[in-house]
């Protein structure tokens, strides 16, 4: 029963585990000024886990372990690397937020958070899935809320909380219908239930629309957006990254896993129903998020809803219900999730030294540290999906996908919506290149990296290019990942 | 050949620029000697494969294959041309030159002052694109070059522009090339999948693609937004708009690049991508892209004839030459081919001496208002003989480059619709017009009492980059052996793809 | 000594450009170097094509002293010279008229550098003119002669240069638009600019073109080659640019302008529109004539009205230029005929002696204008008794000029009409009637400079007026020795060109 293999498929989750209690152990004997170390630990350790996964835990032909909870396959693999990463880089960044980073439950959370969502991405049964979102959620609502004396971020975590509550609600509603109707939780024997004639279409489609609603919130789906913006505006900055990217990506697993699982065949009637649905909230979503990132003049909520507008995007590739199709969106988080996380670790690192975080504070800084100019320019033109950033390659597979099934009136409204993008990118670009501080004396307002900052933005704006020069690895990978959905 | 100088010389830029980043900023001369430097190295290695380019062979050469994304049939393929090998070193001399003359005089302001090393690793990284497109035979990675090649426009114009239009007319260009590129992209998927279909092997290599056999309602469908897509780069009418606000707006060198190389890269890739691969939609609507030429050739040149602001005047007299390329590609045969081929070139290099002297006089005047210019032959010669000399090859004249190129095209035209042709030649007549009377009021006459005093010659390396310039369009002039033979080759291959018309 | 035999049309050509690229290199701010430098390189051509004259069999059909180069193989065009009688007279003319100009310019003194070498590459765009053999080596330097002549104009010219300078060009290159355009259409037709091999073809040419019947195309194209030649020449009503450029150019641009440039558009007619549209020529030589004799008519009755001493020659060229074109008209109609044969030979020795005796007549107004600063008839008179030996030139050219017998012009005139008269008899009648008023205006212009009442302030003080100068003697002397040795002997320069003429048909 219990294999080597039942081992590897859970070994990213036992190291992470140990790292926890490593951090419980460890927390209490350092003293409160060097509980920031506490940071170092948790990215060693991350980055340490990620290597021994590596090593060990590769997957080879998918099988389920843990009494078919656990489906131990290149998607979930790749996905759980990306948290690991993402959680690593996270960990860089709270070190020098005072009020995050000199505790040691912050850390604590963090992995605690980490370890749900890589469940999310290898659950194949309902109950398992639920429990995760969960082990997922309830530590990060905790740290979106996290600045106590902040009356923002306070209200943060509570919006947060009631939102995540609601939605989760509603989603495990439609899991128990989804049992009762069904009698099985599993969600790769849903396809074939769903074929037979044990649901009319329209109850199918209820049930799924329920489910949709919890993994919407994560993926923060128009119209289950509402919450993002004054969340990530009102958290930590790093919670907020780490909320924007990982998170987010938790979700896109389980909705991938999801649809594809259930979908097997993407040329049945309600595939393609299910398909149009998705377009449809996909470009709802991109247009949405970009028309309300124009106006913006606080740069937390300028990402804050590019980072809606790019879950539309990503959304394309679910809609192709292909190889390609998967392989696209999980490139995409890839990329995503590296240039995100660099663009919230810049405005942290600025609103660190500064505390600011409008547009307009942003005049001159590229005088004032030309170094971190560069990198804003790598994030947001990444974003913008121009080459040679990880975002461009990642626009054009997810377009390519789009167009290879069909959907080339989505992909049109994808790019007219890039368009749209490059227009905002580009304006808060201006500030930093362009304009000046009302002095003009940038020389005496210098903007200085700490060494977890350097680290941490160094490596993801590395990433950042190298996902978009030298892709194939990285396709290859995604590749992988969704040749084990079929 | 396995040296792989293609890739040696589209990458040097990219190296150029990284290493400038990591220079500190207040060395701004050692930043200056590196973008030289690499320049040079550029320039020499362009210069190299368009010598060693086996005219008699023909076909692509210097050829570099990597697998880069072999899921995606994505590959990393460089190779040459007889239409791209002359646009290489195009790039290479445009690039020298825009270096020289950015080096600038800190005593005049003349040149890039502010922040030097930024200045110059964006711009490289854009030659980066630049040169990335002209090689590139595998479409993904014509469209990455692309890109490249297109956002630090934006920055460079918008840092360092011309305060009053610069916000404005860096975000019009930007969007415009955008929205150009990513319609083509539209077309440039769905190719490939059809391609893909159609032949059971799904790649972007364009050699391959060329092979795909799309059908004509496919091709008559899809032509248009890929052609006209990259078309926007190339500034063809109507969607010319965003061009001469960007070439008043940028910063010399910028302007140079602009006009001189950029707006080749859309002439190019509509000419690689629209007609190469989509032959037959080129027949179908190649009557339109003539209206369009036509258009532009005429009404550019009309407009030019009425500005008053010098860079204004050379923005759209850009509008006009590069419709004359437009109309060459649109004949669809081989004098217009060959023509259009040369006039890339030659407006290039005439175009960036434009700008270049342009940029000279405004350092020094700072303004660029005809009328409150004059006199300038005896404050800065060279820099008169400069402009005059680009002027003739604007106007056609024979001795000069444009003539080599324009004849041709007129040539072509007459081969195809002749109306077309006695419509068109009107512009040089305009082109005429406007030139010398530009010349006139700027060059000679008396020198305004405002600027009396005020103003310093050329400096020495201003000097060397219009002497380059200046040569290239004389040797082509006197000797269309010079490069003629070689885009023939390309034209060939071109005429190839088009079924031998 | 074998490169230069095999290599004299192309010398020829380009010593003059190469001469002039020479001297950008030279060191600057010595104006004397620049002024004998150009001056001596400008004997080379001339030797050479003397050389070429004596070394010239007439009796030989065809072009002589061929020599072709690859110049432009993707479109079929090369550089191919080539002279037979018809060129060689202009070519000496050119090269003739080109040092005499240079001395003329001994007196500018703005910029003297850029002044010669704009000179010199006048040269050898206007030599390559005539020596072309390939329509599009023949439009190329058709164009390039252009570009000097405006910045002489335009630099060194006088008052209103600026305009009449940008209207010149401007007249110029839109008149040759058609021409560019027509030959374009030649070179689409024939894959080839070889203008012995398209004028062997193209007018034989019956096939209907872009779905237009060939000899609409062939109306069309004829017209287009006959504007820009008219503008050149001028033909009324082309010619309004002529008095404007002439007036302004400086004194040497003026001897070169109305001494070859309007050659240029003459000989467009001879070498390109008789042999290739020999039909239409015919068609429309009663248009030629009349718009000839519009301006034989037109043009002396404009110069009698002029006040500016300068006007007034320049209007008598569109006089003389129309005795040309009526002996080409009279050619075309009739071609073949003795009496056209006739008219031919009257019509390019015309030119030739135009040549001399227009550029004669500027200098001269040059050398008067230097001195007292005016051009203004009114303001001269008298002037005899001061300028003897300048009166002397000025009456002794001006009689060229008017045609008296034993001088060249009367040889030319008397031939033109005497071919025409046959062909073209009322034309010739009217056109007779424009002689008369020849003679009005050339004595009028005599009358109010050399005679009259003195005006006082020429002949004292600081406005005295001194002498004609040695070196300025020196320019007059080869003209008037050509002037009167055709008069007196014509048969040396005829003989070339009838056999030329001959050939033509």
């Amino acid at each position: 029963m219990f294999t080597s293999t039942t081992f590897a498929s859970i070994l990213p989750e036992i190291l992470i585990l140990i790292l926890s209690m490593l951090v419980l152990v460890v927390e209490p004997f350092w003293k409160e000024d060097q509980r920031r170390n506490v940071g170092w630990l948790t990215a060693g350790g991350l980055f340490a886990a990620m290597i021994i996964s590596l090593l060990f835990g590769q997957p080879g032909a998918p099988t389920t372990t843990l009494g078919g909870m656990v489906r131990f396959d290149w998607l979930g693999f790749f996905f759980k690397m990306l948290f690991m990463f993402a959680g690593a880089a996270t960990a860089l960044l709270f070190m020098d937020n005072e009020k995050v980073g000199h505790r040691g439950e912050a850390y604590l959370l963090l992995l605690a958070s980490l370890l749900g969502m890589n469940l999310m991405a290898v659950s194949t049964d309902l109950v398992m899935l639920y429990l995760a979102i969960e082990t997922t959620s309830i530590p990060l609502y905790v740290l979106a809320g996290f600045m106590l004396g902040d009356a923002k971020s306070t209200e943060a975590g509570f919006k947060y909380l009631l939102f995540g509550a609601l939605t989760s609600t509603v989603m495990l509603y439609g899991f128990s219908l989804t049992f009762g109707f069904t009698g099985t939780t599993n969600i790769y024997q849903l396809a074939g239930l769903l074929k037979t004639d044990v649901l009319s279409p329209l109850g199918a489609f209820g049930l799924l629309a329920l489910i949709l609603v919890g993994i919407g919130f994560k993926v923060s789906i128009v119209p289950f957006h509402f919450w993002a913006p004054d969340v990530y505006e009102g958290s930590p900055t790093p919670v907020a990254g780490f909320l924007s990217t990982a998170s987010k990506a938790a979700g896109f697993a389980v909705l991938v896993r999801l649809f594809f699982a259930i979908f097997p065949d993407a040329t049945v009637p309600m595939a393609q129903n299910w398909a149009m649905t998705i377009a449809i909230l996909s470009a709802v979503t991109m247009t949405v998020g970009n028309l309300l990132a124009l106006p913006q003049t606080n740069i937390k909520r300028l990402i804050a809803f590019s980072s809606i507008a790019h879950a539309g995007y990503a959304l394309i590739g679910v809609v192709a219900l292909s190889q390609l199709g998967a392989a696209s969106v999980v490139f995409y988080l890839a990329a995503y999730i590296a240039t995100n996380l660099l663009a919230f670790g810049i405005v942290m690192a600025f609103g660190r030294v500064t505390g600011l975080d409008d547009l307009k504070d942003y005049s001159g800084m590229s005088r004032r540290n030309p170094a971190l100019a560069l990198m804003m320019l790598a994030a947001f033109l990444s974003l913008a999906g121009m080459p040679p950033f990880g975002g461009f390659v990642a626009k054009v597979v997810v377009f390519a996908a789009g167009i290879q099934a069909g959907y080339t009136w989505l992909v049109i409204i994808g790019i007219i919506n890039s368009v749209v993008g490059v227009y905002y990118y580009l304006n808060a670009m201006k500030y930093v290149y362009l304009y000046r501080m009302p002095e003009q004396d940038e020389e005496n307002h210098p903007v200085p990296l700490t060494r977890p900052y350097a680290i941490a933005l160094a490596v993801l704006a590395l990433g950042v290019i190298l996902i978009g020069t030298l892709f194939a690895p990285w396709f290859s990978w995604s590749n992988a990942a969704a040749l084990n959905l079929f | 050949m396995n040296f792989p100088v293609l890739s040696i010389i589209t990458f040097t830029p990219m190296v150029a620029a990284a290493i400038m980043l990591l220079l500190p900023a207040q060395r701004k001369n050692e930043t200056r000697a590196v973008a030289l430097a690499a320049a040079i190295f550029a320039l020499t290695l362009s210069f190299w494969v368009f010598f060693n380019y086996d005219q008699a062979a023909g076909g692509y050469q210097f050829v570099e294959k990597y697998n880069w994304l072999p899921a995606l049939g994505i590959t990393l393929q460089f190779g040459v041309d007889g239409m791209s090998a002359p646009l290489v070193l195009l790039t290479g001399v445009v690039m020298f030159t825009g270096v020289l003359i950015s080096w600038g005089d800190e005593h005049v302001m003349a040149g890039i002052q502010d922040r030097p090393r930024e200045f110059f690793a964006f711009l490289f990284i854009l030659a980066t694109g630049v040169f990335g497109v002209f090689v590139s035979l595998d479409l993904f990675m014509l469209f990455f070059f692309y890109e490249i090649a297109v956002f630090p426009m934006y920055l460079l114009i918008a840092i360092w522009g011309w305060v009053v239009t610069r916000e404005y007319a860096a975000m019009k260009l930007t969007l415009y090339l955008f929205i150009g590129s990513v319609v083509s992209l539209v077309g440039v998927i769905v190719m490939y999948w059809v391609a893909g279909h159609n032949s059971g092997v799904f790649t972007f290599d364009m050699l391959q693609m060329e092979k795909a056999g799309f059908s004509q309602t496919f091709q008559n469908i899809w032509f248009l937004p890929v052609f006209l897509g990259f078309a926007v780069l190339g500034g063809i009418w109507p969607f010319h708009n965003w061009s001469p606000d960007g070439h008043v707006a940028a910063p010399t060198a910028v302007s140079m690049f602009h006009a001189g190389v950029l707006m080749k890269l859309g002439a190019f890739a509509a000419l690689r991508v629209g007609i190469m691969l989509l032959p037959e939609g080129a027949k179908y609507w190649s009557w339109l892209i003539m209206l369009f030429a036509a258009v532009a050739v005429v009404y550019g040149a009309y407009i030019a004839f009425v500005q008053k602001d010098l860079k204004y005047m050379i923005g759209f007299s850009s509008v006009s030459h590069m419709g004359l390329v437009m109309l060459g590609f649109s004949t669809l045969n081989r004098a217009g081919l060959t023509g259009a081929g040369v006039q890339m070139f030659s407006h290039g290099v005439m175009t960036a001496l434009f700008f270049a002297i342009t940029g000279m006089i405004y350092d020094r005047s700072h303004t660029r208002q005809i009328p409150e210019l004059g006199g300038m032959s005896r404050i800065m010669p060279f820099a008169a003989i400069g402009f005059i000399i680009g002027g003739l090859v604007s106007m056609g004249m024979p001795g000069f480059s444009g003539f080599v190129a324009e004849f041709p095209i007129f040539m072509g035209v007459w081969g195809s619709r002749w109306l077309v042709a006695v419509i068109a030649s009107i512009s040089i007549i305009i082109t005429a017009a406007y030139i010398m009377r530009n010349i006139r009021q700027v060059f000679f006459g008396d020198v305004p009492e405002k600027l009396e005093g005020h103003m310093t010659d050329v400096t020495v390396l201003d000097k060397v980059a219009i002497t380059t310039l200046c040569l290239f369009m004389i040797a082509i002039g006197l000797f269309p052996s010079f490069m003629v033979p070689m885009v023939q080759t390309g034209v060939e291959n071109i005429l190839r793809l088009l079924g031998g018309a | 000594m074998n490169f230069i035999a095999t290599h004299l049309l192309s010398l020829i050509l380009f010593t003059p450009a190469l001469a002039a690229v020479i001297m950008l290199f030279l060191p600057s701010d010595d104006h004397r170097l620049f002024r004998w430098f150009a001056f001596g390189v400008s004997f080379i051509p001339l030797t050479l094509s003397l050389v070429v004259w004596f070394n010239f069999r007439s009796i030989q059909p065809g072009f002589q002293f061929q020599e072709t180069y690859t110049w432009y193989a993707a479109i079929g065009s090369s550089l191919h010279l080539g002279v037979d009688g018809l060129s060689l007279t202009m070519v000496l003319l050119t090269t003739l008229l080109t040092p005499l100009a240079l001395l003329a310019s001994f007196s500018i003194n703005d910029n003297v550098k850029a002044y010669m070498m704009l000179f010199l590459f006048l040269e050898t765009g206007m030599l390559g003119v005539f020596m072309a053999l390939d329509l599009l080596i023949f439009f190329v330097f058709w164009e390039v002669g252009l570009v000097p002549m405006y910045f002489l104009i335009n630099q060194w010219g006088s008052a209103n240069r600026n305009y009449a300078s940008l209207k010149f060009m401007i007249y110029t290159m839109g008149g040759s638009l058609g021409l560019l355009l027509a030959v374009q259409l030649l070179g689409v037709l024939f894959k080839t600019y070889d203008l012995q091999f398209i004028a062997a073809n193209w007018s034989a040419y019956t096939d209907p073109i872009a779905g237009i019947p060939a000899t609409t195309v062939k109306t069309v194209a004829f017209w287009a080659f006959a504007i820009a030649f008219a503008v050149k020449v001028p033909l009324w009503p082309f010619h309004t640019w002529l008095p404007d450029a002439h007036t302004e150019a400086p004194t040497a641009g003026s001897m070169i302008l109305a001494g070859v440039l309007l050659k240029l558009g003459a000989y467009g007619f001879l070498r390109l529109i008789l042999p290739l549209y020999p039909a239409e020529a015919h068609n429309f030589a009663g248009a030629l004539a009349f718009l000839a004799t519009a301006a034989i008519v037109f043009g002396a009755l404009a110069s009698y009205a002029q006040t500016d001493f300068k006007r007034l020659v320049a209007y008598s060229s569109v006089n003389h230029m129309g005795f040309v074109v009526l002996g080409i008209a009279a050619a075309a109609f009739a071609a073949g005929t003795a009496d056209a044969t006739i008219a031919l030979n009257g019509a390019i020795l015309q030119m030739f002696n135009h040549g001399l005796s227009a550029a004669g007549m500027f200098f001269l107004v040059g050398v008067i204008y230097e001195r007292t600063h005016t051009r203004d008839l009114e303001e001269f008179g008298g002037l005899f008794p001061l300028v003897p030996v300048y009166g002397g030139i000025l009456i002794f050219t001006s009689m060229a000029s008017l045609g008296l017998p034993g001088l060249n012009g009367f040889i030319s005139e008397f031939l033109v009409v005497r071919g025409s008269y046959p062909i073209l008899t009322a034309y010739t009648a009217i056109s007779m009637l424009g002689l008369l008023f020849t003679g009005a205006y050339i004595l009028k212009g005599i009358k109010k400079v050399l005679h009259g009442p003195i005006n006082e302030r020429w002949a004292h003080g600081e406005h005295k007026l001194t002498e004609i100068s040695t070196r300025e003697v020196l320019v007059m002397v080869p003209l008037m020795a050509l002037i009167l040795w055709i008069g007196i002997y014509p048969a040396w320069i005829l003989d070339v060109i009838n056999k030329a003429v001959v050939m033509l048909f």
